[in-house]
């Protein structure tokens, strides 16, 4: 049994889910692939939001490999940091504007 | 970040019988990823032959005033390998017949060979297309009697490439040492005002991008796209074309994938951005290269691996064209390094 849920290894046959269904799995890649190409925005600029989410999204393998794809692009560390604060900071402004339907719901209750 | 050369520190990595055991072994002998044997094998493309010569490397010496941490030469102040006048002579005799159109010298940092500035005389005086000198940047500034190369390169319209690995301080300085990119920066500031890379100049400055660790270059137009806006918006400078080139798993990036235990994922990476349409153009096809002593290789990597062509000539001397051009090429696993992505070569990509 192993000791832990994620095992670095395992990216790397991120393809074999095709394997138990192929046509999903085949359409997934395709789409995948076709959003990440160069487009209205820069493949640089998708590889700094796909950066930001993956960390969002809290998923090692997307973190270890938009690093690898930051550093293979040329993208310095000053501004990988600055798009996991951007993502960082959209997520801490999911919680605290909920603070807001707590404020109503404070007032709504109180005399 | 080594200030030696394997070689001094008789790293066992120096030994070449070494790296090409370390490349056969692991990963690619429990089946785990293919040879490069294998894999250009399913393309059709195996035994790997040449086209046609159109390249002459010549790597004048192993002398280099650095010790990049990524250099596959193992370079550096403590090697003492120099091409002799005599070899150059050797090489110059070939040069007349070659058909070759482009001269290509190399090192270590060729400037630092006693008898490069007599060489290069003798070589412009015969022709070549293309007239290529690997200049590592910092050696213009490194000592007093090297601040006039950019005139001197001017005088015999030598194309100066150059190495550059990021627009920032400390990537480059990481890579390539202490000080290494302002000296960079103030060289090519030299450079551009005798004219070279200068917009519509015919003074050629290209610039050579390699990734700063384990991972590859992406696309090389874009990397042009950010180094063109970043040098010139932050310093002024100009240059003409960016190559990008794959860092290959031998010498002293071995060693640091293997200290850095990428060496694996490295290999992988390489062997999932294999792409067969590199294969034809890989540089090994059109280029000779020859070491300071002479003998003749597939190519710089080949050089350094000790691998010499597999032909009955082997040495300038002794240098015949048609004779080089019915070989097999020799190769390894190193060999993915050029088929990734776009390719690599010493030119950048080749697709």
């Amino acid at each position: 049994m192993k000791k832990t849920y994620y095992d670095p290894a395992d990216l790397k046959k991120f393809s074999s889910i095709t394997e138990w269904s192929k046509e999903l799995g085949d359409k997934f890649f395709e789409y995948y692939g076709k959003v990440f190409e160069e487009g209205a925005l820069s493949a640089r600029e998708k590889s700094l939001i796909a950066l930001a989410v993956s960390h969002v999204v809290k998923c090692p393998y997307c973190i270890d490999a938009y690093t690898k794809d930051g550093l293979q692009r040329g993208i310095t560390k000053e501004e990988m940091m600055e798009a996991v604060h951007a993502g960082a900071a959209i997520e801490s402004g999911a919680t605290l504007v909920h603070g807001v339907q707590m404020m109503n719901k404070y007032e709504k209750l109180s005399m | 970040m080594p200030t030696q050369s394997l070689h001094k520190r008789k790293n066992e990595l120096a030994n070449t019988e070494k790296q090409l055991e370390i490349l056969s072994n692991g990963i690619f002998v429990n089946g785990e990823l293919p040879t490069f044997k294998e894999k250009i094998a399913e393309t059709g493309q195996f035994p790997l032959r040449p086209r046609k010569t159109e390249i002459l490397q010549i790597n004048v010496g192993y002398m280099c005033n650095q010790v990049c941490s990524h250099c596959h030469v193992d370079a550096g102040p403590d090697r003492k390998e120099i091409m002799t006048r005599e070899t150059m002579q050797q090489c110059l005799d070939v040069i007349k017949y070659t058909g070759a159109h482009t001269l290509d010298l190399t090192g270590g940092a060729p400037e630092m060979n006693p008898s490069f500035r007599w060489f290069v005389e003798e070589a412009s005086k015969l022709g070549v297309k293309d007239f290529i000198v690997r200049s590592n940047l910092t050696i213009i500034m490194a000592n007093k009697k090297y601040h006039d190369l950019p005139g001197f390169f001017k005088k015999h319209k030598i194309h100066v490439v150059s190495s550059m690995p990021h627009w920032t301080k400390g990537k480059t300085d990481r890579q390539r040492g202490d000080g290494v990119f302002n000296k960079s920066i103030s060289a090519l500031k030299k450079l551009n005002a005798v004219g070279y890379g200068m917009p519509d100049s015919d003074l050629k400055l290209d610039l050579i991008y390699n990734p700063s660790g384990a991972f590859l270059p992406t696309d090389q137009a874009s990397m042009e796209k950010d180094f063109k806006k970043v040098l010139l918006e932050d310093f002024g400078i100009h240059f003409h074309e960016l190559f990008a080139i794959t860092n290959l798993p031998i010498s002293r990036f071995l060693d640091y994938l293997i200290a850095s235990e990428n060496y694996e994922d490295y290999m992988y990476s390489l062997v999932e951005a294999f792409n067969p349409a590199a294969v034809q153009n890989v540089m090994c096809t059109n280029t000779i290269s020859v070491s300071w002593d002479g003998w003749l290789y597939d190519c710089d990597f080949n050089q350094m691996l000790g691998l010499k062509v597999n032909s009955p000539v082997k040495h300038i001397k002794d240098y015949n064209e048609d004779i080089l051009n019915d070989r097999n090429i020799l190769i390894s696993q190193h060999c993915y390094g050029c088929t990734a992505g776009s390719g690599s070569s010493c030119q950048g990509t080749v697709t």
